[in-house]
């Protein structure tokens, strides 16, 4: 169908007139029914409908709104101009004329009634008193739950790894983190070597820069002297360049890993674990040289070229001469510091990594002392956990990082084969771990350098009823109950002893008999089925053993179930005499 | 004379009213849990005070600029309506403020004392 219009070239561009006129058929179509054959009705039809208005979802994250914190000086002020407010004659001239007011003495009749019928109100009653006070709400209904508050970023161009954090000693206002390239060497020359120490109120600026002359892996404030930081020692209130270092030759030939403040009187002293297989001890009035040193060497005998490098290194204040040292290997050596001869510093040795021992950034032990004083408790850790420290309020939290950017909260109270909380903290390895001293808040530091702040919510942060007794008759249950499984160990190795022995006699017997063909078949046969039945209940005998453990054991959460649980009350040196068979 | 009288007449009335005023504050001062009181103008100025003079200080611009924002609060919701009190429990303390057309009463009282 088309429809043509004729116009004349005369015509073009011309106004247009327009005019009524009858309609005209251009064109009829009758309806043709052969059509309406090629359809089929279809009855009923269904459609969906939505009668709510649609909607949809839609997340957007708002820019980073930079702040900064600016003084102002307030002055008094709104006096009238002649009126000077310093001038205490001026003042009171003021005032009296004011008081004489006619106006200022109505007002304060009125004022005055209605004021005092409030304040005869709050004397009656207390209309904010709390009626049921002293009903405790059960501390069971709330869910574990953690959130962030900031996220300290490095604020340099090379992203470094946030190796060690400290909490300021006093209160939860600021935050010493220390910044370093693990692959020493593979850092390039440019990478900056500051370490921050931040305001956990604002992230975008570090409140103050540590300038150290080589990158720091810890950094610890002296729990003493709030001022004082320890990772090549600084003095917050003389600047940013470390006070004093100690010199190369006395120091460590690798990176310190860790370093620690001893509690003592003078809040002076300190000591410091490192790669190279030393423990030095300092004194920060006489940084020249170490005031004690020990050789971290497996056979006792202080040989450097043997010694083992530290990773870690934990001490209890209550016991202030042993502290125990978590090594490359994955060992764990429990030494003393006022031992008379070297050989006796190095108390107790302990293994328990089965891993492959290459690489020493993949294996870590963990060494951590609780909080309740009498438990100091060892704990070992698959290679994909990198940091962790227990709760300083309650005895039963710990906290762990993980390679996959995730914090779990332990609560071996609660669950000791899951983690209570597991969070997400970011993508990236997460690399320390620290908590704040009333375990409300956690700093964690990732690979690239990123703090993140995290507030605990109460029921992890606050010491439950009878936790600490439960804890103490926890550790003691299991110490009961490794010493049983020892026991039946030897028991059973006795036994298989002396069954194996006896089998070997009938077997004996037996070849001095005939041998022909048949009777060889038939003996390999049962050899072969006793071997089988021996090695069957060798096997359910381990996996008991090991179930058992599972049970009760607190720090399992590898999936290769690893020979561990040592737990050790301290004080009770039976028991640390049996971890040493 | 004549105004010469008049006005002493004035001045002894405006004494004896005075003392009555003084004579409110004290009572207001005197009550139980009671920590302070301040009267400040429309500017902010404290005018009587029963506290330091920094504590004042602190007060009269604090509690002045409260007392502004609560009331164009309450004008905001409703042109008809005013402040007419304005009470504050802290953790420590009860502040109250009782604004009139020029000057206001500030009162400080600790309820649980």
């Amino acid at each position: 169908m088309y429809m043509c219009i004729l116009k004349r070239g005369q015509e073009f561009g011309r106004q247009c007139n327009f005019s009524d006129r009858q309609a005209e058929l251009h064109v009829d179509i009758v309806p043709d029914p052969s059509l309406a054959e090629n359809f089929i009705e279809r009855n009923p039809v269904d459609s969906g409908i939505q009668c709510v208005q649609e909607m949809s979802e839609h997340e957007v994250n708002t820019e980073r709104f930079e702040t900064s914190v600016r003084g102002i000086n307030h002055t008094e002020g709104g006096w009238p101009k002649d009126v000077n407010p310093q001038e205490v004659e001026q003042v009171t001239r003021y005032r009296k004329k004011v008081e004489k007011d006619e106006m200022y003495i109505n007002t304060i009749q009125q004022l005055g009634t209605v004021m005092e019928h409030c304040i005869k109100q709050n004397n009656a009653i207390d209309i904010y008193q709390e009626y049921f006070d002293d009903i405790e709400i059960d501390p069971i209904d709330e869910v574990p739950s953690a959130k962030t508050i900031n996220v300290f970023r490095d604020p340099n161009e090379v992203k470094r790894t946030a190796t060690n954090i400290s909490w300021y000693p006093d209160g939860p206002r600021k935050l010493a983190v220390a910044y370093c390239n693990l692959e020493f060497q593979g850092s390039t020359p440019d990478t900056c070597m500051d370490s921050y120490i931040w305001d956990v109120e604002n992230p975008n600026k570090p409140e103050m820069t540590l300038k150290p002359v080589s990158p720091l892996v810890c950094l610890e404030y002296n729990p003493k002297d709030s001022h004082v930081l320890l990772g090549a020692y600084w003095d917050t209130r003389k600047g940013s360049q470390p006070v004093e270092m100690t010199p190369i030759e006395h120091s460590h030939r690798d990176p310190a890993y860790k370093a620690i403040w001893i509690t003592s009187k003078t809040g002076t002293e300190c000591f410091s674990a490192s790669t190279d297989g030393q423990v030095l001890w300092w004194d920060t009035r006489k940084m020249g040289e170490p005031t004690e040193k020990l050789v971290l060497d497996p056979t006792k005998k202080q040989d450097i070229t043997k010694a083992q490098g530290a990773m870690a290194l934990e001490y209890e204040p209550t016991m202030p001469t042993k502290f125990m040292v978590g090594c490359e290997p994955g060992t764990i050596m429990s030494c003393n510091r006022k031992a008379k001869t070297p050989a006796e510093k190095i108390v107790a040795l302990y293994t328990g990594h089965l891993g492959p021992y290459t690489h020493y950034k993949e294996i870590h032990s963990f060494l951590k002392t609780s909080l309740v004083l009498v438990i100091g408790k060892l704990e070992q850790y698959q290679s994909y956990l990198t940091d962790g420290c227990w709760s300083p309020v309650r005895p039963a939290v710990f906290f762990v990082s993980k390679m996959d950017g995730t914090l779990d909260v332990w609560d071996i109270l609660f669950k000791q084969n899951d983690p209570t909380l597991s969070l997400q903290v970011c993508d990236e390895p997460l690399h320390s771990l620290r908590v704040q001293e009333q375990a409300k808040l956690i700093a964690c530091g990732s690979h690239s350098g990123t703090t993140t702040l995290l507030e605990l919510s109460d029921g992890l942060s606050l010491l439950q009823r009878n936790e600490k007794n439960l804890i103490t008759a926890m550790f003691e249950r299991e110490t009961r109950r490794e010493k049983i499984l020892d026991a039946r160990h030897r028991e059973m190795k006795i036994k298989e002893r002396a069954k194996s022995s006896a089998d070997k006699e009938k077997e004996d017997e037996k070849d001095e008999g005939d041998i022909n063909e048949e009777d060889l078949y038939q003996k390999a046969e049962k050899e072969f089925y006793d071997i089988i039945e021996q090695e069957k209940k060798r096997m359910e005998n381990k996996q008991m053993a090991k179930d058992d453990m599972d049970k009760t054991d607190t720090g399992k959460q590898s999936p290769i179930q690893e020979e561990e649980g040592e737990e050790k009350t301290n004080g009770n040196p039976e028991n640390a005499d049996q971890k040493k068979d | 004379m004549s105004v010469q009288v008049k006005k002493q007449k004035q001045t002894t009335m405006t004494q004896a009213v005075n003392s009555e005023v003084e004579e409110k504050i004290k009572r207001v001062s005197s009550y139980k849990g009671v920590i302070g009181l301040i009267i400040v103008d429309s500017d902010g100025i404290p005018i009587r005070t029963t506290l330091d003079n920094s504590t004042t200080v602190q007060y009269a611009s604090q509690v002045t600029q409260m007392n502004q924002k609560a009331r164009s609060c309450v004008r905001d919701l409703d042109p008809s309506n005013d402040l007419t009190f304005l009470r504050m429990r802290s953790k420590k303390h009860e502040i109250m403020v009782a604004p009139g057309k020029d000057y206001t009463l500030i009162v400080i009282q600790n309820p649980s004392e």
